[in-house]
């Protein structure tokens, strides 16, 4: 049987090009072909370096040829979110209203990931500078869903998702500021990492929110995504993370966080459960303290900091954002000072909460996103006969642990009816993404079976 | 510009006209609710992360959100 190279996981590629059994050359190649022939539909891509990836297989081929193999990421094709700059690549923001310059320099996590050996295959569409959860506020115009065109794939990182999930990368680097690489994630069927706050640099990215912003993978595996977080964060994956025993204890906040979901999310993640616990973890039920005001902290928070963030823009050329990314944008210079004072106070509590309810489990676990993969153009989702806003409902499960900093996986867990993907997630406590990913991986392994 | 959500909402209505961008009304009026709800919010009160007896659980989600 025939091995498809562009659809394998990195760990299982990277072996074939250390042993031989297959060229970088070979692997780009099928990358590209991949995109060739789905991207026209699909929109994944802003830009695709199509040459210049050809020039680096051939010179990543002869450095093996005369021994020297970089690790496990070298001549591994990787796709970059256009908020991420890329030397010599203009970074677009998938909007008109940047100033898409060509970048100097690499952004220090993608520097990590070239220096470990691996390719820059392209740039990602996403939702315009980031700031929607649907992918289709871009200049570009939408990303679809690879498995059902009428679908978004969630967003904003949405390109790097259908680029994971369809072959035309091997991993992507996406951003997150209020659950922008996991719900794509979930949505789509992939591993997810949103690390702790600050351990990847931001360094050369776009900023939308500063206090909120963060930087992660978005991959096949928990293998893959610990691979690309450990070389981003400080260009090494020698796997020198803490060893801290995993407990199989995960504590699942039902209050607020399973109050709304879509039915067949509510099946698939109730499945998940069951397989864990007969796998041998320990599920208690637990709650995070005042989690029913996140919503309300979080929106506080975004908003001030992306009308901050765009203040120029705003002022320069109001009229290059696309209508809903300027209304959100706009809606954020009304935020009093005052209010953003308290939405800090309840962040602080609310991290506070969190720290309190892990204590007694290696993670907190939840689903990633309420719905499944949602149609084009929706505004509003009824669930158990409730409507409300589509970014609501979309951020409603995501967006705390940016406001608090904790690391948060989704992995998948199972398919809709239809054959929609549905995302579990997992949050960990600060400062310990390793061990986070250490119980994402056993997770993986018993949701992966059958 | 007073403090008080109400008036608030009233001026920044009023200057959302102004400038020309009336699209952002109904925003105007979730935020306002939203802040309504941080204001409000019993920080102390409250267990098991649900909703305080004082607080409207739906009132506690706002109408629109960006990201």
């Amino acid at each position: 049987m025939t091995t498809v190279w562009c659809e394998q996981p990195i760990h299982r590629v990277a072996t074939a090009i250390e042993t031989g059994v297959v060229s970088v050359s070979e692997v780009v190649d099928s990358v590209l072909d991949r995109i060739a022939t789905r991207d026209p539909v699909l929109n994944a891509y802003t830009t695709v370096f199509d040459e210049s990836a050809r020039r680096e297989a051939d010179q990543a081929d002869r450095l093996i040829a005369t021994g020297q193999y970089r690790g496990p990421l070298h001549g591994v094709p990787l796709s970059i979110k256009d908020l991420v700059d890329v030397a010599g690549a203009p970074t677009t923001c998938a909007s008109r209203a940047s100033d898409s310059s060509m970048a100097r320099a690499d952004a220090r996590a993608v520097a990590h990931l070239r220096h470990a050996g691996a390719i820059v295959i392209g740039k990602c569409n996403l939702h315009e500078f980031a700031f929607g959860t649907t992918g289709e506020d871009s200049y570009f115009g939408p990303t679809l869903h690879p498995l059902d065109q009428t679908r978004s794939p969630g967003g904003s990182s949405s390109g790097s998702a259908v680029s994971v999930s369809t072959g035309m990368a091997f991993g992507s680097v996406g951003t997150d500021t209020g659950g922008s690489i996991r719900i794509p994630s979930a949505a789509c069927g992939l591993v997810g990492l949103k690390p702790t706050f600050g351990e990847i640099s931001c360094d050369g990215v776009v900023p939308l929110a500063p206090s909120l912003d963060h930087v992660g993978p978005l991959t096949r595996c928990v293998a893959d995504a610990r691979l690309l977080f450990e070389t981003m964060r400080d260009g090494s994956s020698a796997g020198k993370h803490a060893t801290v025993p995993v407990k199989q204890a995960l504590g699942c906040p039902r209050p607020f966080f399973l109050e709304r979901l879509d039915d067949e999310i509510r099946a698939s993640f109730e499945q998940a459960l069951s397989r864990l616990q007969s796998a041998g973890w320990t599920i208690g039920d637990t709650a995070v303290h005042h989690a029913h005001y996140s919503p309300v902290v979080c929106l506080h928070l975004v908003l001030s900091e992306a009308a901050a963030t765009h203040a120029r823009g705003l002022t320069e050329r109001p009229n290059r954002y696309t209508d809903g990314v300027r209304l959100r944008l706009e809606l954020g210079r009304y935020v009093m000072g005052e209010d953003y004072a308290r939405a800090q106070h309840g962040r602080n509590l609310l991290s506070h909460a969190i720290d309190a309810t892990l204590a007694d489990y290696d993670a907190l676990v939840l689903p990633t996103l309420p719905i499944p993969a949602p149609r084009l153009a929706t505004t509003t989702v009824d669930i158990g006969g409730v409507e409300e806003p589509l970014r609501n409902v979309m951020l409603r499960l995501t967006q705390l642990f940016n406001a608090t900093g904790h690391p948060a996986v989704s992995l998948p867990c199972g398919l809709t009816t239809s054959g929609l993907p549905c995302g579990l997630q997992l949050i960990g406590a600060r400062n310990r993404t390793n061990h986070l990913l250490d119980v994402a991986e056993l997770c993986e392994a018993v949701l992966s079976e059958g | 510009m007073t403090r008080a959500p109400d008036d608030w909402l009233h001026a920044a209505k009023m200057d959302a006209d102004r400038r020309g961008l009336p699209a952002l009304k109904p925003l105007l009026t979730a935020l306002a609710d939203a802040t309504r709800v941080l204001r409000e919010a019993s920080w102390t009160h409250d267990a098991l992360g649900s909703p305080s007896t004082s607080d409207d659980p739906e009132s506690t989600q706002p109408r629109d959100e960006p990201r």
